[in-house]
């Protein structure tokens, strides 16, 4: 059977999928901003940026893009109607509070323990914290999205991570280009796997134990 | 009471000594980039910069862009407080990382968020406040830790600085100020956590009544000195996004 990865915008519109009417959805830089490109018909999603940004849309770009409505990412993005402007501290005042139904961020590493890392190398000296601890401290659930491995098809679904964590035991769903996946503990649970891939092979990508509920079902976007 | 506008950046910067912390904003738009060229050209250094991040130096098209990366390459700060203190993208070693590695540069990594309050809290009289941001990580190592409602926070301690450099829209001669869109990111509360605050701005600035009271961000007493930018060339009213760090967590490559 003809192997499919996920792409990025597959991944972006099958974690789209989660986010249902009404929610306050912050998306991280790299493939999480794409995700504001595909919300469910019908519902209601309120992107929220650390910039301020409360209440954005689709990536717009040329005649239509202000230079100065960007996501987390700096890409331009429409605003909505509903959409509102605040300061810094205030946009993580609303992440404090706990207002965000999601966050959802990019990771090199993500646990079958609900850690996840996704600031700072091995070996390196600086970091890229960003907002991501903020978020992860303070959302009510954490989603995190990234390549279910390395280009040297090492594991980055582990059992416990290698790297320095970003917040401990808060993910809750993650969407690879193989699958969707959920930490368990000591093992992640494969809710969907990609077209065309069989568990085990899945598996000898994973660094901690698959189980699997039932009939196991492809993706669906 | 003095004169709050200046004719040139180079005058609004001009004193600005060897050793000063200052404040800078910006998050892809909001970059005080007419400010941070005149300081560049001015000299000072042995800097502490206070911004999210500090973007790599100007690219083809834009050499005429002066970041807080410029001023780290350069050699003129020694301290940095940022949210991104490496490059996000595994591949890539900035020089600030470099830097860092042999000293020459002091680097605080905070999160974003608790930057953002650290300066809020130091432009509001509060010195110190409890986060749960970085509880569990290699970023609460030696912090307080205190327990509320049965929940773990660590302590943060304010930030305040000897300049703000700040982007605003428009203005007034008293310093009332407003923000246009995402411009605003840091700036409102960086403008209120300095010792003298300094503001360019796009629009015309407009005299005292003009602006609607309701509709100021940043009121006039927290702001020293002002400067309508000039017109592109001598101006610059946007930044080359490719020098703005992102926002948090690393483009998701493979490391």
């Amino acid at each position: 059977m003809q192997k499919t990865p996920l792409t990025r915008e597959l991944m972006a519109a099958r974690t789209a999928a989660e986010f249902q009417d009404g929610w306050i959805v912050n998306l991280g830089v790299g493939m999480p901003t794409l995700c504001s490109d595909f919300v469910v018909q019908g519902r209601k999603v309120i992107f929220h940026s650390e910039n301020g940004v409360i209440g954005y849309g689709r990536n717009v770009s040329g005649d239509n893009a202000d230079p100065n409505v960007v996501n987390a990412g700096l890409q331009t993005v429409e605003l909505m109607p509903f959409a509102s402007i605040v300061h810094h501290a205030d946009a993580f005042g609303i992440v404090r509070k706990g207002l965000l139904d999601v966050g959802v961020l990019g990771a090199y590493e993500a646990a079958a323990n609900g850690d996840f890392a996704n600031w700072k190398l091995a070996g390196r000296k600086g970091g890229g914290i960003g907002g991501a601890m903020d978020i992860a401290a303070s959302a009510k659930r954490i989603f995190v999205m990234m390549e279910h491995t390395t280009r040297d098809k090492a594991p980055r679904l582990l059992r416990r991570c290698t790297l320095p964590i970003t917040a401990p035991g808060v993910v809750k769903l993650i969407i690879t280009d193989l699958g969707v996946f959920e930490p368990l503990g000591e093992a992640f649970r494969v809710k969907e796997i990609a077209h065309g891939h069989t568990l085990e092979e899945v598996q000898a990508l994973t660094g901690a134990p698959l189980v699997v509920d039932g009939p196991l079902t492809e993706v669906q976007v | 009471m003095g004169q709050k506008v200046y004719r040139t950046f180079e005058e609004a910067v001009r004193d600005i000594p060897d050793s000063a912390s200052i404040l800078i904003p910006g998050f892809g738009p909001g970059v005080p980039l007419n400010l941070l060229r005149a300081l560049y050209h001015q000299g000072a250094k042995n800097l502490t910069l206070i911004a999210n991040g500090a973007g790599g130096p100007a690219t083809p098209g834009h050499e005429n862009t002066i970041t807080s990366g410029t001023l780290v390459e350069a050699g003129r700060v020694r301290k940095v407080i940022l949210a991104f203190t490496g490059a996000t993208h595994p591949s890539r070693r900035s020089v600030l990382e470099e830097l860092q590695e042999t000293g020459e540069i002091e680097a605080e990594l905070t999160p974003q968020g608790s930057l953002a309050e650290r300066i809020r809290a130091g432009g509001a009289g509060i010195p110190a406040f409890y986060t749960p941001a970085g509880v569990g990580t290699e970023i609460a190592n030696g912090k307080e830790h205190r327990v509320f409602n049965g929940r773990t926070y660590i302590l943060e301690e304010a930030i305040t600085a000897d300049y703000a450099f700040i982007r605003a829209w428009k203005a007034d001669t008293f310093g009332n100020l407003i923000f246009r869109r995402a411009q605003r990111n840091f700036n409102p509360i960086m403008a209120t956590a300095a010792r003298c605050t300094i503001v360019e701005v796009e629009e015309p600035i407009a005299s005292e009544g003009e602006l609607d009271p309701d509709q100021v961000h940043t009121p006039g007493i927290f702001v020293h000195r002002i400067v309508k930018i000039p017109p592109p060339p001598e101006g610059i009213l946007h930044a080359n996004p490719a020098n703005a760090a992102p926002a948090h967590g690393p483009a998701p490559a493979s490391p």
